[in-house]
């Protein structure tokens, strides 16, 4: 196996994610895109843990793995928050920070 | 050889065309869906490189855990299950030009590093016990940090979420 | 009790504990706790600085020698590596004004105990203490004064609703800044700064149900808070350049050996030179401290006057090898650190003039010498800075207690209504207060003098003749404002309502005790003493091969005519009704430039209207500081930075100076803040396709180009 082919599809995944977050107006469909990005990056760290035989990218992709948890968390109580006080969670419609 | 190849095709295939849904479909529960179908693609994946507790940790966590809090967060935002198509913005076309051009620059720049780079084939099993190790030795301050986060981020939800 | 400095900080916060769980039982409501525990931690301090002061001077540092290389000791070992490397960069020597070139001196061995506090992916964090003199000094005055001001309160803060709490955050203040000034490493030194951010905070808010004071807290977090992330980056990169530590040693010597390269160091420095800024309120970032004077005085004097203020200078004390060898200090000319300690002197000092409030008078005075100290050390004069820093501590904190006493008699802050002609009813304070005026005036031989002398004549000494020139200035109008500060508190008529007295003896007896120190601390580096220089000077400092220059009869009477000029000046001009009254209702650019001191540069309005008033609305106060790392940050700054210069250029040069040519310029500039504004559609996601976008440019350019 190469190491290229579990980077390329990290790299893909990363890239969809990318997409998602950028053009999905739905909170809770951005949180999900959000999810791809991470798991893309765990592909990576666990890839090359194995490519260089050590433990040390597992390590961090289950420390990752931790941190999205609580991401997500705190990501869907914030939508939550937006959607109680607009009655939506339309992305497009928090402008707030309208200069 | 071959047959891990092989596998690895099928999984990435499936992982490619699931990612793809996620960001288009026009169902918000069908994405949660094939959300799940990329998770567990990710997870084989962690198996196909010999991590075999990141991937039960994978599958816990994201498809127990996380999947179900997104399943949540769609039912308590009250969104419409079913097909609509007012999912997505209006700069659709900016995030496809980002996202592609993204996707050149990281291919280009992994064709270029990692193009003939192969993966030990005697890849031996990372066992769970190294994994504990390495975290409750030389890593356990960050794995205490993380703990703090955690609860941080329990006590952060509950108070952003609260009626008040 | 040098090996046993860890004492000092933990009684400190043994006290913040005790205070805080049974504080409110005790017959005095927490602060004979605070003041047992500060005391014992100043009575510990004062036995290590005797311990230290008899330490034999057998040390010798490492200088290029080769017999300097024999000295045992942990870093023995990468100092005697590097040493060949020290000499080949830094030919200090060969500086034309060499008289005092560095012949190898023992100096007393710093005291350094540590642990390891954890140890993570191979790297160990060390948690310790190390015991020179810069540390020993500054941990006997923080404690002293810190004592003195516990005392203080005792008496001022009496009957305040919160007198526990008041007293539970000065320790820990306290604790702060002794963390911090004992730390032998920069992560322990970043935890007591934020520290002392956080105690800042509660204090300045201490009576928070009025709106201004809680928001004088919150703009005093966020400001200096803006430096701080400076302070974490100047780290970070210190800790990869100096190969994987955090100890303060190492580093000094590392970026003196040259090691590093120009580049890596220049912007470590600027980024430490970016807290510095934020914490020591310098130019451009001073705006928070006038305002931090909402807070209690006696927090006035502690924190905002005496300690905290000066760990920005302490920092650049400390890490002096990075900022000497990042900027050039020895090179003469114009550095950075120069510049910005030169330019707060004098704008801070034109502020002083137009205040009325007596805090705030001594407030646009305490940023005007920090920036001497600043000044000091970017022109090459460490010692000085750090005498400076030591003089300043004791007749500032008098000044500021001695306003609290006032204001504690008279119930007022206000010098032009509620002021005047205490000198009859308030003699003791009058007197301290005065002694305190005139050693920051800077009159022989009080303590100011001195201090001020030697950052002069490190000034020219070193080839900086333009922040010599400021100094000189600086100290005209130092004793000018101080004059009218005096004159107007204690001479003339009582303006206010009821009868003022004395203050009680725990307020007065601390005013009396700095009192003396401002008389007398200026003589520890007098010539032909100069015992200061001899107790603080460290490692860093003779590897930097920092110059030493003769006390010179000139400059010091040329110092001193400048004060007694300001003094004599701020007499006819405030007391006899000399010279241009009413100017500012006769001519127009007087009027424009008082206005403009009046408006303090409207720096504040360009900060609250231009940066943060584009990002109105709850969502917006709450996501600014997190949004900074957005692409707002990016666009949003161009948008400011061009509007504010276009607004600074119009309202200061432009009416002042150049009309037509300049408004020109502004307008453009304008306009094209304007032109981005319109990129701002406060839409995340389009920021965050931008903030993508531009990685593809930035990456498909390394791709190609690299």
């Amino acid at each position: 196996m190469y190491l290229n082919q579990f980077l390329l599809l990290a790299a893909f995944l990363f890239c969809v994610g990318v997409y998602g977050v950028l053009a999905r107006k739905n909170g809770v469909l951005v949180l999900m895109s959000v999810e791809l990005i991470l798991n893309a990056v765990n592909v990576n760290l666990v890839a090359f843990g194995a490519f260089h035989n050590t433990v040390v990218g597992q390590v961090f992709a289950l420390f990752v793995i931790a941190i999205a948890a609580a991401e997500v968390g705190v990501g869907l109580a914030i939508v939550l928050l937006i959607y109680r006080n607009k009655q939506s969670i339309d992305l497009s419609e928090v402008d707030l920070m309208k200069g | 050889m071959l047959a891990q190849n092989v596998i690895f095709g099928a999984i990435a295939l499936a992982m490619a065309a699931a990612a793809l849904r996620v960001v288009t479909t026009k169902n918000i529960v069908h994405a949660a869906l094939y959300l799940v179908v990329v998770l567990a693609g990710v997870a084989a994946l962690y198996i196909l490189l010999a991590a075999e507790f990141t991937a039960v940790v994978q599958v816990l966590v994201y498809i127990g855990a996380i999947v179900v809090l997104f399943l949540f967060g769609i039912m308590l935002t009250r969104a419409p299950i079913g097909i609509t198509s007012d999912l997505d913005n209006n700069q659709r076309g900016l995030a496809l030009v980002v996202s592609l051009f993204l996707f050149g620059v990281l291919g280009a720049v992994l064709n270029d590093a990692y193009g003939s780079t192969k993966l030990a084939s005697d890849n031996v099993i990372q066992k769970s016990a190294d994994v504990g190790n390495s975290i409750f030795q030389d890593y356990v301050i960050p794995f205490e940090v993380i703990s703090i986060l955690l609860l941080a981020a329990l006590i952060g939800a509950v108070v952003i979420a609260r009626r008040d | 009790m040098l090996r046993n400095a860890f004492l000092i900080p933990l009684l400190p916060v043994i006290s913040f504990a005790l205070i805080l769980f049974f504080g409110k039982r005790l017959p005095g409501k927490g602060h004979e706790i605070g003041v047992l525990f500060v005391g014992g931690a100043f009575v510990l301090s004062a036995i290590c600085a005797a311990q230290w002061i008899s330490r034999p001077a057998d040390y010798l540092p490492p200088t290029g020698h080769a017999e300097a290389a024999a000295v045992e000791g942990a870093h023995a070992a990468e100092q005697a590596s590097t040493e060949a490397a020290t000499d080949e960069e830094h030919p200090a020597d060969g500086e034309p004004a060499a008289e005092g070139e560095h012949e190898v001196e023992p100096i007393r061995k710093a005291e350094v105990r540590e642990v390891v506090w954890f140890e993570t992916g191979g790297v160990e964090i060390k948690a310790g203490t190390r015991m020179d003199g810069l540390s020993v000094m500054l941990v006997f005055v923080v404690s002293m004064i810190s004592l003195l001001v516990h005392i203080f309160s005792t008496n001022y803060m009496h009957d305040d609703r919160r007198y526990t709490h008041f007293f539970a955050a000065l320790s820990l203040f306290t604790a702060g800044m002794l963390v911090m000034v004992t730390s032998s490493n920069t992560l322990q030194l970043l935890f007591g700064w934020e520290m002392m951010g956080l105690c800042s905070f509660m204090l300045i808010g201490h009576w928070w149900e009025e709106k201004n004071n809680s928001d004088a807290a919150l703009k005093a977090f966020f400001t200096t808070r803006t430096g701080d992330i400076g302070l974490l980056v100047g780290i970070s990169i210190l800790f990869f350049a100096a190969g994987h530590t955090f100890d303060t040693e190492t580093i000094n010597q590392t970026a003196l050996s040259g090691t590093i390269s120009s580049g890596v160091l220049v912007a470590a420095a600027a980024a430490l030179l970016c807290a510095v800024v934020g914490k020591s309120a310098q130019f451009p970032l001073h705006t928070w401290l006038p305002d931090a004077m909402a807070g209690p005085t006696p927090v006035s004097a502690l924190i905002h006057a005496a300690t905290m203020v000066v760990a920005g200078v302490y920092l650049i004390a400390r890490l002096y090898g990075v900022f000497w060898a990042g900027f050039h200090i020895g090179d003469g000319g114009i550095n950075p650190v120069a510049l910005i300690g030169g330019v707060t002197v004098i704008i801070a000092a034109l502020l002083a003039f137009v205040q009325n409030d007596i805090k705030k008078v001594l407030a646009y005075s305490t940023v005007s010498q920090l920036g001497y100290m600043v000044m000091a050390l970017g022109v090459g004069a460490w010692t000085a800075g750090i005498f400076h820093l030591f003089t300043h501590a004791f007749f500032k904190g008098l000044l500021f207690l001695g306003a609290g006493s006032v204001s504690h008699s008279v119930h007022s802050f206000d010098m032009k209504k509620g002021m005047g002609g205490l000198k009859k009813t308030m003699p003791v304070t009058f007197w301290t207060f005065l002694i305190g005026s005139v050693a920051l005036a800077g009159v022989p031989p009080l303590a100011g003098f001195w201090s001020k002398d030697e950052i002069l004549v490190g000034a020219s000494g070193n080839g900086y003749p333009i922040f010599l020139v400021i100094g000189l200035i600086g100290a005209f109008m130092t004793a000018c404002y101080m004059t009218r500060c005096v004159y107007l508190t204690f001479f003339g008529e009582f303006r206010g309502h009821g009868h003022p007295h004395e203050s009680p003896k725990a307020i007065t007896g601390p005013l009396v005790v700095l009192a003396g120190f401002s008389i007398l601390a200026g003589f520890l580096n007098a010539p032909g003493i100069e015992l200061f220089s001899k107790w603080t000077e460290n490692t860093t400092v003779l590897a930097a091969g920092v110059a030493h220059h003769e006390f010179s009869i000139g400059l010091a009477v040329v110092g001193t005519l400048m004060g007694v000029l300001g003094i004599a000046t701020g007499f006819a001009y405030y007391v006899r009704n000399l010279g241009p009254h009413r100017l500012t209702q006769r001519n127009q650019a007087a009027l424009t430039g008082y206005k403009i001191l009046e408006n303090k540069y409207y720096l504040d309005r360009l900060y609250t209207d231009m940066v943060v008033g584009g990002l109105k609305g709850p969502v917006a106060r709450a996501t600014y500081w997190v949004n900074q790392n957005i692409i707002d940050g990016v666009l949003n700054g161009t948008a400011a930075v061009s509007k504010a210069v276009a607004n600074f250029t119009y309202s200061v040069l432009d009416q002042k100076l150049v009309d037509g040519l300049v408004n020109g310029a502004g307008a453009g500039a304008e306009e094209g803040g304007s032109a981005l504004r319109v990129l701002q559609t406060g839409r995340v996601q389009q920021y965050a396709a931008f903030l993508f976008g531009a990685v593809v440019l930035m990456g498909g350019a390394l791709v190609l180009f690299v």
